[in-house]
């Protein structure tokens, strides 16, 4: 029954060629991106414009704008009034949202295919010409701080983690929530909205991504005849601030009302930018391998996690790791977890840190190896349901400044990491003085009685 | 590259709930081309073939949900579908998972309030496929249930529902079915409570398996790249290791309580959670069309609808507005909620009920009519672009008995509804008066 280990990854290497569809890049006169790529599976097509600017550009005092202006992308034009984007893209049968992130600020429309020139003619039309009134951001404003006490305020576990990111950061721009402070918001004017938009609502500050049933170069006639007319900006880069070298263990204790402690323990790693950048420190291969480590850890319920804390050792209820590798800065590498029924955080804490001794001085073996591999390259079939996230994908990329083209590698570059490479990530990154622990110590919701 | 989604913030995060958005559009498409059958053991077969990705998803659905939860034993549906891949045909769950995971398969249990049902995806290819759907096979049918496995999983219930009363929202969940459902099975939470967990032991799981894990109690979907040859033998072979049994005859209805009720519960948060609603409609259900596209129109068209517009565009009261139906084989919610902060709640709580009583004595407009047709219509394809919608699509019609051509004709159900039916709808199946209203946050408890 178990298959002979070359045969399977020649299976899944031919199942990868079979499912990679080809990217078509144009350039406007100015500066506008386009990245095409077609599925024809469906008569539909997503389009999605990402804007060079999230969380990360902000400087304190203003953080939350970026989120704040995506709300407000929403209200108007000259040409199209109030609410005029959502009725009509509704009326032509399409689903709509926008999100903010800390390296990006993103627009997408999903429609039946014939429609594309629609989402071209609102989204070309709100890259420049937003009204911004006065009396619409007052409300918008006080709608996205119910959002944040909604989101962050009332949520313990999502509390402790904007601790836990402000703590771990002490000179870099991911310390700051994506929705901000609340007293930046409480202070924010429309002002401030109106000078980010000048600084980066422009086309040469834009990627527009279009995944579906189109064809390529219909698309980007279309586009030169909806963006091309807008002019360029100078765009500023974001300020430059990087982290300054952590010398030491970071404690942070969160008492929020809540029933169930947690814990946080993030290091910092670099991403695939730093393994990029000339005269680096960071190998080529490093961001792979801790992507790796991730998978041998928590991808799954064979995962070591699942299998040695929750099951075996029943010290966990639930504990994850995750890291992001396509940051614009160098992020972090995490661990999430929530003590099982009468076991405590330090105890948990402590089997982390065995796992993590383990895979320092014991080598991980092929069968777990090949198992992270299998599921990255099933996955990479899996995620080519659904045309937004192969969008996504391209979007993100490209946006903190990697190339689309990067995506294309992450299989192959996956495939090449040995078990000594994710050794020697582990003992080169993920040590204690460069760590962060945030604990979640709850206070009771209720009087017990 | 599963963290993309991580660390964003959406200008509104919507969930869409139950079968509300299938919809056909005639002149762009018509539905998937279904194809059923019953296997010889009897089990039902939907199957969608789609070629271009290398890939299969399939589902077994059992009428296995929360409903079937004996007295004094809830939770009992929900531990038997997450126990089995955690010990079948004498392996532990790192043998089992492991063998899904070497392949690349993804194996998922769900226990629903109707329905139990286990979703396998996995590549097509037959020397990866094969194995999978063996150990599929396996867990279906063989879970072993080891009394220290029960224990494990049973503790780690406990601290899910523990956790969940750290939610406003999820407490204002809860509280909110309990008082609409009253005495039926839909009033209780499904993952039991302490009690009743502590009630349950190895023997009700096993009995639990062999009187509903059946043949004649199941369902099969499948969606992907596979021929129908294959289809057949697929379905064949995971049917045939299922005992017969028997399909289970009763199924309790829901009562509706005509007395309305406000309840308060004081929680340390900063917002104050609003839900207010009533039982609400069935799938299959006469009414169906005009409460699904009066309730688009009313609260369930994502950024453009009158309670978004009310509450959120024109007074910036909530991030989050919106009303659905949650269609079920009895009697599902209508529920509309909020969050606003504390001294906003009076005002927040009136806009929101006058809002939709405003719209059950009038109904929409003939603007508002005509705009929610042809998002509904208009958005279609969007509806069936990828094999997981398709295969959603699958289980609820086969699980629910809805025609086979229920995609085919959605689009003109659509068409027909008139002002007039919504509002007679509307008004003879909501009575705002006799809403429970659940209030969560810094407020006196009351009840």
């Amino acid at each position: 029954m178990k298959l002979n280990k070359i045969v399977q990854l020649i299976l899944l290497a031919s199942v990868v060629s079979q499912a990679t569809a080809q990217v078509n890049e144009y350039v406007l006169e100015n500066g506008l991106k386009l990245l095409v790529k077609e599925d024809h599976r469906a008569p539909v097509v997503v389009t999605q414009v990402w804007y060079k600017v999230g969380a990360s550009y902000e400087t304190d005092g203003i953080t939350g704008v970026s989120h704040v202006l995506e709300h407000m992308m929403f209200k108007g034009t000259e040409k199209h009034g109030e609410g005029e984007f959502s009725r009509i893209i509704s009326e032509n049968g399409g689903r709509e949202n926008a999100f903010t992130g800390d390296d990006y600020t993103a627009y997408f429309q999903t429609l039946e295919k014939s429609r594309l020139a629609i989402s071209f003619e609102l989204e070309a039309d709100r890259m420049r010409n937003i009204t911004l009134p006065p009396e619409a951001f007052n409300k918008e404003v006080e709608v996205v701080k119910e959002e944040r006490r909604l989101r962050t305020e009332d949520n313990p576990n999502a509390y402790l983690r904007e601790v836990a990111q402000a703590t771990a950061f002490q000179t870099s721009p991911y310390r700051q929530p994506i929705i901000g402070w609340m007293a930046d918001l409480d202070a924010m004017k429309v002002e401030d909205l109106r000078e980010w938009y000048q600084k980066y609502y422009a086309p040469n500050n834009a990627t527009v991504v279009v995944v579906g049933d189109v064809e390529p170069d219909a698309v980007h006639q279309l586009a030169i005849k909806y963006f091309g007319k807008l002019k360029a900006e100078n765009v500023t880069s974001p300020p430059h601030r990087p982290e300054v070298l952590q010398q030491g263990k970071k404690t942070v204790i969160v008492k929020r009302p809540a029933e169930i402690s947690r814990l946080m323990l993030a290091f910092k790693v670099p991403g695939l930018k730093s393994s990029l950048a000339e005269g680096s420190p960071t190998q080529r291969w490093e961001p792979y391998a801790l992507e790796v480590l991730s998978g041998i850890l928590s991808g799954g319920s064979s995962a070591r996690f699942a299998s040695q804390l929750v099951r075996g050792q029943q010290v966990a209820s639930g504990v994850g790791a995750s890291y992001q590798m396509s940051g614009r800065l160098d992020g972090l590498f995490t661990l999430t977890g929530t003590p099982a029924q009468d076991r405590t955080i330090q105890e948990l804490e402590q089997a982390i840190y065995a796992q993590l001794e383990t895979i320092k001085t014991t080598l991980a073996d092929d069968r777990e190896l090949d198992r992270v591999k299998a599921q990255v390259v099933s996955s990479n079939v899996y995620e080519k349901d659904s045309v937004f996230y192969q969008a996504m994908v391209l979007g993100i990329y490209e946006t903190v400044g990697l190339g689309w083209k990067l995506a294309d590698e992450y299989v192959e570059k996956i495939n090449e990491i040995t078990a000594e490479q994710v050794r020697a990530v582990v003992a080169k990154y993920l040590h204690e003085d460069v760590s962060t622990l945030a604990i979640l110590e709850p206070v009771a919701t209720k009087e017990q009685n | 590259m599963s963290n993309l989604f991580q660390n964003t913030h959406y200008l509104l995060r919507t969930t869409l709930v139950g079968l509300g958005l299938l919809t056909c559009s005639l002149s762009v498409n018509a539905g998937p081309d279904i194809r059923h059958w019953e296997t010889s053991k009897g089990v039902r077969v939907y199957f969608v073939e789609s070629h271009e990705l290398p890939m299969l998803d399939l589902q077994v659905v059992f009428d296995a949900g929360s409903v079937r939860d004996p007295e004094g034993k809830l939770g009992l549906a929900q531990l038997a579908s997450s126990l089995l891949n955690e010990a079948a045909g004498g392996m532990d769950a790192d043998d089992i998972s492991f063998e899904f995971e070497r392949l690349g398969a993804e194996y998922s249990a769900r226990g629903a309030y109707d329905t139990a049902s286990v979703s396998l995806r996995t590549l097509s290819d037959e020397h990866l496929m094969n194995p999978a759907l063996d150990m599929l096979k396996t867990v279906l049918t063989r879970p072993d249930f080891p009394d220290e496995v029960i224990e494990r999983e049973r503790n780690r219930i406990l601290v899910a529902i523990q956790r969940k009363y750290q939610s406003p929202q999820a407490i204002a969940a809860e509280r909110f079915e309990a008082e609409i459902f009253g005495s039926h099975p839909y009033a209780y939470p499904n993952e039991g409570t302490p009690e009743s967990l502590a009630n349950i032991t190895r023997n009700d799981l096993v009995r639990f398996h062999a009187d509903y894990y059946v043949a004649s109690n199941a369902m099969i979907t499948l969606v992907g790249d596979i021929s129908m040859d294959q289809a057949k033998s697929i379905a064949e072979s995971v049917s045939a290791d299922l005992v017969s049994g028997n399909a289970p005859l009763y199924f309790p209805e829901v009562e509706q309580d005509s007395k309305g009720k406000l309840i308060k519960v004081s929680h340390p948060s900063s917002q104050v959670h609003i839900r207010v609603g009533q039982p609400g409609m069935k799938y299959g259900d006469p009414d169906y069309f005009p409460l699904y596209v009066g309730n688009h129109i009313l609260g369930g068209g994502g950024l453009v609808s009158r309670l978004f517009e009310e509450v959120r565009e024109k007074r910036g009261l909530s991030y989050g507005a919106s009303s659905y139906f949650a269609p079920r084989r009895g009697l599902g919610s209508f529920q509309a909620s909020i969050s606003t902060r504390e001294d906003q709640t009076q005002e927040a709580l009136e806009v929101l009920t006058e809002t939709i009583r405003e719209f059950v004595e009038n109904g929409p407009t003939d603007a508002e009519l005509t705009s929610s047709k042809k998002n509904i219509t208009g958005g279609f394809p969007l509806r069936i672009d990828s094999n997981s919608n398709i295969s959603g699509y699958l289980s609820v019609i086969g699980f629910y008995n809805l025609p086979l051509d229920y995609l085919e004709t959605f689009n003109e159900k659509v068409e027909a509804v008139t002002i007039e039916d919504i509002k007679d709808a509307f008004q003879r199946r909501l009575d705002v008066d006799s809403f429970v209203t659940v209030l969560v946050g810094p407020v006196a408890e009351e009840d």
